[in-house]
């Protein structure tokens, strides 16, 4: 427990003017809803391209609208790469986490900003430099990079000769992530320190609210991994602007010249620094998922976690298993067949964690009053998604299994449930649960459930039928159906997916409205619109600049004191005086269940 | 613990839910209206979740789309080893999403008071033991296949073919009667000897180098794989085979065809704009149709 909790002098004034206040501002929660905002951007932008590709596979001769030249194959891995590149880092690892985990980590631990306010400024503005530099990469000669978002070498590191996009595209794509990287460690800096060090008096470590626990390991996670991710990436740059041969073995023929200038490098060893940032990236992207998820079932089912001590450590568990399982992404690479085994167990027992969350999910849910906001459906969608997702990564976890289903379309379906759509229902359960603290305002609920009822069909109609199409033999990132003849039977269902995306991608915009309108137009929130536990909703809506207004909270309650047996009202604020628990405990207000109360065990 | 607790406690707590309500009249007839909602809510999503719990099932049980038939021992095993996994990750999928559709219909919101249990060690400790058993059982049973493919090496008399990819064709080299494959030297690569074999290796002499991939029928054939550029990969669906091709490296693998017929190799590792038209034919046929195959494939070298 900590006791040099937030402090009450602060480490800065409240700002002044429009440009330390909106712009270069170092205030975590500004920080926060700009982190938010880059990853609207870019998760429209992403979807656009998605749409473009789906349209290509579908109508292979189809044209790209507004744009007089020919939809080439080259142009479909463009978008691939430039969509795969910014949903996994300017979406699911900033939202999440930078954005969400921004705004709201320091004042669920009773913090009056971040431990490090400028590395906070400096880290979200990195990003932003980050997001420019690859989206000029569209704009180079040559246009974006067609190598995928894992940039396997030698592909990526010929320059021009191995393809268009491959110049200086390519060249940017790598300064672009190597930047990310860098901006990345920094904020992970600045969130393990912020959750060690400026936790409110009475705090603990098991008194924290899941979503802080998440933050706070995928933290570790990204500290950990960036740094390998920026030394591949720094090497792979090397290799093409320096003419050093990490990565590029000698012999190579490209286009029929001969690459004489290399000799002696390893394609395999980026795959292996890739995927050792690459798995946990997986869980950089979840984690901050699951941990909303939890706080947002438990709050409208009106229960405790159930577990909670169990889901702590199958967060722990999670984190740790990530950074020993990226083997599994490279069962046909050409590794070692006895490397495979050790791989494929160690992910089989990933499972297990992942089972833990799921179990304890339902055991929440099972004796609530569940009531149906837009956040709790989202929630509920996350945990039905996971479940989803998470099942078919038991295929291919099997090294032999793999063999059939490896970069085919079952590989699509599946990371994109669990990673894509399952974090991105965390980002929406977010969204639509802390809109009211962040904006003052509610969000409108009838088009968030028209929203909600509309995506979580039509996410399953898209990835779903995906597993038959990898199962029937089709490989990933082509760019038509044309090449490959057993291919042509299986268009009709690359269309009715296009269908289905259409219908799905036009219901973001229903969100967009909502939160646009609702910024604007929304009913005033008042301080704790969910009657929830945790500390940001003992504070206005939206908070002021120092969260507290120079109150020190002092933390009473674990965090999810939800009907707790005998208490008048059906939450216990983590910050309630016990006095008055006791109070309300003895005047005797019946709602408790003899035999039926863990709390007086504790 | 009892789970049956919630039902009394809500039937105690009615009575006070109802005071509070009349308490804040004003705000009762709204309440009432979010209950409602809240009903038809839970009730249209648990329908959703077991109408797309039925729907996943039935296309996999009732293999709508499927696997094409393997034609080796090998794809017969890993069928087996799918529906293995099929079986334990079905129930468990169903089990979870069809208990996710039941408490979110069972215990929407009533107005009354949810139950306050926190947790229970000894279900933990079951699911934790069931999950890690079944999910390590299950990678365990699939290592005898992975083995077979890649712990042991072909048999001796195994027909060794060299497979190269490259941007965007593969090519396959055949030893010749010398069963011997000559050296290569990639300067020498040119528009006739475009897998740049050795002049001076006279082992090389007899090569022959084609576009599709024939084999016999029932006799092992060892592929070793080569990449001139970049990295791709080679799959075949019906072998249920899949295996990278990396520049710099030679990787072995083989595989015993048990059906002749014309099945595709395509390629499964991004490996530029062609990527998606990067297929060989694979011929299966028998011992003499291959011999005269390789006769002629020779002829029109």
């Amino acid at each position: 427990m900590t006791t040099h909790g937030a402090t009450t002098a602060h480490v800065h004034k409240a700002p002044e003017g429009f440009i330390w206040k909106y712009v270069f501002s170092q205030d975590h929660k500004v920080i926060g809803i700009q982190y938010f905002c880059l990853a609207l951007f870019a998760v429209f932008l992403g979807m656009t391209l998605s749409v473009l590709m789906r349209m290509r596979l579908a109508w292979p001769g189809v044209k790209i609208p507004f744009m007089s030249s020919d939809f080439t194959p080259e142009m479909y891995l463009a978008l691939l790469t430039m969509h795969g590149t910014i949903m996994v880092f300017m979406v699911l690892t900033t939202a999440p986490q930078s954005g969400f985990g921004n705004y709201f980590l320091p004042i669920q631990i009773g913090a009056a900003d971040m431990a490090f306010p400028v590395l906070n400024m400096l880290s979200f503005w990195t990003t932003f430099v980050s997001l420019m530099v690859l989206i000029a990469a569209f704009f180079v000669e040559g246009g974006a990079p067609i190598g995928g978002w894992t940039a396997y070498p030698p592909l990526s590191a010929l320059g021009s000769i191995a393809g268009p996009g491959q110049g200086a595209g390519m060249t940017l794509w790598i300064i672009s992530i190597a930047i990310f990287c860098a901006a990345s460690l920094m904020g992970a800096i600045n969130f393990i320190t912020t959750t060690i060090d400026l936790r409110a008096r009475g705090l603990s470590l098991m008194r924290l609210p899941l979503t802080v626990w998440a933050w706070f390991v995928t933290a570790i996670l990204s500290l950990l991994a960036f740094g390998v991710l920026l030394a591949a990436g720094i090497l792979l740059l090397l290799d093409r602007v320096a003419g050093t041969s990490f990565f590029i073995p000698g012999g190579l023929v490209v286009s029929g010249v001969v690459q004489s200038q290399h000799t002696g490098g390893s394609p395999l060893l980026w795959q292996h620094l890739f995927w050792f940032f690459g798995h946990p990236e997986v869980y950089i992207a979840i984690l901050p998922g699951m941990g909303v998820a939890s706080h947002v079932l438990a709050t409208f089912a009106r229960k405790p976690v159930f577990g909670y001590r169990a889901m702590v450590y199958a967060i722990c568990g999670i984190g740790f298993l990530g950074f020993m399982v990226w083997g599994h992404h490279m069962f046909i690479s050409g590794m070692s067949p006895y490397s495979a085994f050790a791989f494929s167990i160690m992910t089989m027992a990933i499972g297990v964690p992942s089972a833990i969350k799921t179990f304890n999910w339902l055991g929440t849910l099972w004796g609530g009053q569940i009531r149906l906001t837009t956040a709790m459906l989202f929630a509920l969608g996350f945990v039905s998604l996971f479940i989803s997702g998470g099942l078919s990564g038991l295929f291919l976890a099997q090294p032999a299994l793999d063999l059939p289903l490896h970069d085919t379309y079952f590989v699509v379906a599946h990371f994109h449930l669990i990673m894509g759509v399952a974090a991105i229902f965390g980002i929406f359960t977010a969204t639509y649960y802390w809109f009211p603290k962040m904006y003052g305002r509610m969000m409108s609920e009838g088009l968030g459930k028209l929203h909600f009822a509309i995506t979580l069909p039509g996410v399953y109609l898209i990835f779903m039928p995906m597993h038959f199409l990898g199962m029937a033999g089709h490989p990933r990132r082509y760019a038509d159906l044309t090449g490959v003849a057993y291919l042509k039977d299986l268009l009709p269902v690359q269309q009715f997916i296009t269908w289905v995306a259409f219908a799905t991608i036009a219901a973001q915009f229903i969100f967009l409205f909502n939160f646009l309108w609702s910024l604007k137009f929304g009913q005033r929130a008042e301080i704790n619109p969910w009657r929830a536990t945790t500390l940001e909703w003992t504070i206005p809506s939206p908070p002021p600049w120092d969260n507290f207004a120079g109150h020190e909270p002092i933390v009473y309650h674990g965090p999810y004191e939800y009907s707790v047996p005998g208490h008048a009202e059906d939450f216990i604020p983590q910050n309630q005086d016990p006095a008055s628990v006791a109070r309300s405990l003895a005047s005797g207000v019946p709602g408790g269940v003899p035999g039926n109360d863990a709390r007086l065990k504790r | 613990m009892s789970f049956s607790g919630a039902d009394t406690m809500r039937k105690r707590n009615s009575s006070r839910v109802s005071k509070r309500g009349s308490a804040r009249g004003s705000e009762r007839g709204p309440e009432r209206i979010a209950e409602r909602g809240s009903a038809l809510v839970a009730t249209l999503l648990s329908l959703f979740l077991l109408v797309f719990v039925g729907l996943t099932l039935y296309f996999f049980i009732g293999k709508q789309m499927w696997f094409p038939a393997p034609i080796n021992a090998f794809g017969r095993d890993l069928d087996r080893q799918f529906t293995r996994t099929f079986i334990i990750t079905g129930i468990v999928f169903f089990l979870s999403q069809v208990a996710l559709a039941w408490v979110i219909f069972r215990y929407r919101e009533n107005g009354g008071r949810a139950a306050s249990f926190e947790g229970n060690n000894t279900m933990e400790i079951v699911w934790t033991t069931a999950a890690l058993v079944m999910f390590v059982g299950l990678g365990l049973a699939a290592e005898h296949s992975w083995a077979e493919m890649h712990f042991r090496g072909a048999s001796e008399g195994a027909l060794k073919v060299e497979v190269t990819g490259k941007q965007f064709n593969w090519l396959f080299r055949y030893a010749g009667p010398d069963a011997q494959l000559g050296r290569i030297d990639p300067r020498q690569i040119t528009e006739s000897n475009v897998l740049g074999v050795d002049e001076k290796d006279s082992s090389g002499k007899d090569d022959i180098v084609t576009g599709s991939l024939a084999v016999p029928v029932n006799r092992e054939v060892e592929l070793t794989l080569r990449a001139q550029d970049v990295t791709h990969s080679f799959f075949v669906r019906e072998l249920r085979l899949k295996q990278d091709a990396v520049p710099g490296m030679a990787i072995k693998v083989h595989f015993i065809a048990e059906q002749t017929g014309k099945y595709e190799l395509a390629c499964a590792e991004l490996c530029g704009l062609g990527h998606h038209r990067m297929r060989a034919d694979v011929l299966v046929m028998s011992q003499p149709e291959f011999d005269a195959w390789l006769v002629q494939q020779k002829a029109e070298q």
